[in-house]
């Protein structure tokens, strides 16, 4: 093996009594594309951060082709030649392509154009330079985000989970990208938790499991499984089983559903149609921006229609447009929102007072007065049912792992025993463990009658689990597809606009 | 007539202080600092630009020493917000409230003198026309103040320390990861205002009414706050709102003048009056503010 591009030796970082990195050794070799394989919260965002300057390592030292490195900024770790592509992208909405481009790469305006048009040519990373970052789709800014990487000259492009973000089609574009970089001679950092993408483009892998290296191996030869048990410390869960569904009564319609929101980054959505009914699961698709929010916030009462809108919306046969989310609730609806702390928890306050905030109408309010041992009865009872893991009732909804929290959330909700349940990400950030719970719950929750629908960008969560799927993008909605008879290419189409096959 | 003729030939000098504090305070702004003191930054440049006027040191010290004095105090505004991510509202608040004092401190001794103002500057030809010739009639600094309003517009439409400020105050998340100084970044832009703010004061204390009196920014401060959000973040429209409150100042003198019969206390509070319904008429359009507004604007952040 020729020597290493980039090189950890032992690098360890704690966030109080959080070890998100133990002793991590990993070899970057030049010409590669490497993995950094973990699920969530297994400390791959932690290391990544730290390889570009974001963060510093309380211990452990990094060697750059050969020599010691230390990075005390992201800037320091440009010049070295390492570029990252965020999650999160690190884009100004309100700027330009070129602005944006122009706030990292030095040079003329008119030099950058050029190069920005060269450079797309060259890798398959076409975008127009003027046009406004809050204009383009998901995958158009994560070029713009890659394009800017490869104008500094990086020697090592670090991508933090880069297909999550995008449709399949777009998922075979990207990698098509990466291998031309490689053989142009730049190395790839590829995060990422999908076990097949790592498989298909990958040279090596690290794999990461509760911030410690699990395995260091060529992801070839290795299958699925072996991979997951490196992950997760134990075999892949099974999807649940599905029994055949027997729709009951219509739950939720929207019926020509059409809504313009204030906001100008928002996606205006236009004559959106859905039924679904009491023992079915409804899943939504869609890459995000594409009218999930506002949607979101339609069937959850957050925004109101106009009162001679309020057909558009009906649940339990009623129509409910004009409602409100306490109204809507009181008919038997309840949902799990995208955002666990902020709109699903409050961050500092006790389990027991988190229960209160939707519980409340289950005797947990007398007179105004809240009788805390029923609330405390209530959160027990959800704590166990729903295998949260934590220290009891008067734990703060902050200090719970993501996963934890929200099988609290999703087990509160269960608990209002809906006839209709909605559930914006569900899984969003979840380890896989609690995953699995959660979609378990869900089915068990469906052959009991209720009608769920689910809003997700994990389109194998949305076969696992739902009976058919709608495809939101650009704000309208895609005639209901039945899960058994379609293929998720058929679903990718339909998610970047194409629409059906011919 | 005659009264059309007043309010043209003296809007803009009376728009000055509003403009010179305003376009400070919009720097600071789009790179997401919310500074509250500036009534209280003029207030302390007005009295150092009086003080020094009046002990013969003339105009050019005297608006130095105020834009001195409003940048240092706005740095230790800087020093609590941004060093010790204090709150902005609250932070901005206590300094606005220390210019105010330190300005009655200074000035106690120098309650209603006077000193002399500064010489018009005609410009030959457009000055003789009939009816707006006397816009063309203004002293240097209104001059100069035309000048800087061009080239803050300039800085922010074209150069890359307009979209260096721009990028700060809407992700300054964004703008660490890729490498800038957020905070060194704000802070600049912060002293920035406060000597803008200082010049106004000084404006309005040693030109403008060259008479010194306890209070007299008189809430000229507050309107300049309220100019960068009436005119969505946007340099061209923050100047003619500024236009707008030098009109309706002087249009109430024009009125009394005129035999109109109104109660001056009424008049002299027009302005703020006309703050308040514009400001209500902006902040009713929602996608206007988002579209222009600052995404964290007010927002503490920590590298």
């Amino acid at each position: 093996m020729t020597a290493p591009l980039l090189s950890l030796r032992g690098i360890s970082k704690r966030y109080g009594e959080v070890r998100a990195n133990q002793a991590v050794d990993l070899d970057v070799a030049p010409r590669s594309i490497h993995a950094i394989l973990g699920e969530n919260g297994a400390g791959k965002s932690t290391l990544m951060k730290l390889i570009y300057g974001v963060e510093t390592p309380d211990s452990g030292e990094m060697l750059w082709e050969g020599a010691p490195l230390t990075l005390a900024s992201p800037a320091a770790a440009r010049r070295q030649g390492i570029g990252m592509v965020f999650q999160h992208f690190s884009l100004f909405e309100t700027l330009t392509v070129i602005e944006n481009i122009r706030l990292v790469v030095p040079g003329r305006t008119a030099a950058l154009i050029a190069r920005v048009r060269e450079l797309g040519a060259e890798f398959g990373l076409e975008v127009d330079p003027f046009a406004h970052i809050h204009e383009l789709s998901v995958g158009e800014r994560q070029r713009v985000e890659i394009i800017r990487c490869l104008m500094t000259d990086p020697k090592l492009l670090i991508l933090d989970e880069p297909t999550s973000v995008l449709p399949p089609q777009s998922v075979a574009k990207l990698f098509d990208t990466l291998q031309r970089l490689r053989d142009g001679g730049v190395s790839v950092l590829f995060i990422s938790h999908k076990l097949e993408e790592i498989r298909a483009i990958c040279d090596r892998a690290t794999i990461l499991r509760a911030g410690k290296v699990t395995g260091h191996v060529d992801p070839r030869e290795h299958d699925a499984h072996d991979l997951a048990r490196m992950m997760i410390g134990r075999d892949m869960p099974e999807p649940p089983p599905m029994v055949p569904s027997q729709p009951g009564e219509t739950m939720l319609e929207l019926i020509g559903l059409t809504y313009t929101p204030d906001d100008p980054f928002g996606m205006p959505l236009k004559d959106l149609a859905l039924s679904l009914k009491a023992g079915e699961i409804l899943g939504i698709a869609g890459i995000s921006g594409n009218g999930q929010a506002e949607l979101s916030e339609l069937i959850s009462g957050e925004i109101r229609l106009p009162f001679d809108d309020r057909e558009q919306v009906q649940m339990m046969g009623e129509p409910v447009g004009h409602l409100g989310p306490a109204e809507r609730r009181k008919l038997g609806f309840s949902f799990v929102p995208e955002d666990r702390l902020g709109r699903g928890a409050v961050q500092g306050m006790s389990l027991a007072r988190n229960s209160l905030l939707t519980a409340h109408p289950l005797g947990l309010v007398r007179h105004g007065l809240i009788p805390m041992a029923q609330a405390n009865d209530f959160t027990r009872r959800c704590i166990a049912d729903h295998d949260v893991r934590t220290s009891g009732v008067e734990a703060e909804a902050g200090g719970l792992s993501g996963g934890n929290l929200q099988k609290f959330i999703v087990g509160r909700e269960m608990m209002l025993a809906p006839k209709l349940f909605f559930l914006a990400q569900p899984t969003w950030g979840v380890d896989i463990g609690a995953a699995t719970t959660i979609r378990q719950k869900l089915v068990a929750l469906r052959n009991q009658g209720v009608a769920i629908l689910v809003i997700s960008e994990e389109i194998d969560e949305l076969f696992d689990i739902c009976d058919r799927i709608q495809v939101v993008s650009q704000g309208r909605l895609s005639p209901s597809l039945e899960t058994r008879k379609t293929r998720p290419e058929d679903i990718g189409r339909y998610m970047i606009g194409a629409g059906a096959p011919a | 007539m005659i009264a059309l003729e007043f309010i043209l030939s003296g809007m803009l000098a009376a728009a000055t202080p509003f403009l010179l504090a305003a376009l400070g305070e919009l720097v600071g702004e789009r790179a997401g600092v919310l500074n509250l003191g500036v009534e209280g930054v003029m207030a302390l440049g007005a009295a150092i630009a009086f003080i020094i006027v009046y002990h013969g040191g003339g105009h050019i010290l005297a608006f130095a020493g105020a834009g001195l004095a409003g940048a240092l105090l706005s740095l230790l505004f800087a020093f609590a917000a941004l060093g010790l991510q204090a709150n902005q509202v609250a932070a901005g608040l206590a300094i606005g409230i220390l210019g105010q004092g330190l300005s009655a401190l200074f000035g106690k001794t120098y309650e209603s003198l006077t000193v002399k103002g500064l010489q018009k500057l005609a410009i030959p030809g457009l000055s003789d026309l009939p009816v707006v010739g006397g816009l063309f009639v203004q002293d240097i600094v209104v001059w100069l103040s035309l000048a800087a309003t061009l080239a803050i517009w300039t800085t922010f439409a074209f150069t890359k320390t307009g979209l260096l400020l721009r990028a700060v105050g809407e992700n300054p998340k964004a703008a660490h990861s890729i490498g800038y100084p957020v905070i060194a970044i704000r802070v600049a832009a912060v002293a920035f205002g406060g000597l803008m703010s200082g010049f106004a004061g000084a404006y309005a204390a040693t030109v403008y009414t060259p008479l010194w009196a306890d209070g007299m920014i008189a809430g000229r401060g507050w309107i300049a706050l309220a100019l960068v959000v009436f005119g969505t973040w946007l340099t061209a429209r923050i100047f003619l709102g500024a236009c707008l409150f030098g009109a309706v100042s002087l249009a109430g003198l024009a009125a009394q003048a005129g035999g109109v019969e109104l109660p001056s206390q009424l008049l002299a509070s027009m302005p703020y009056l006309v703050t308040i319904i514009v400001l209500g008429i902006i902040s009713s359009n929602r996608r206007l503010l988002k579209l222009n507004g600052v995404a964290s604007l007010g927002e503490p952040f920590k590298p």
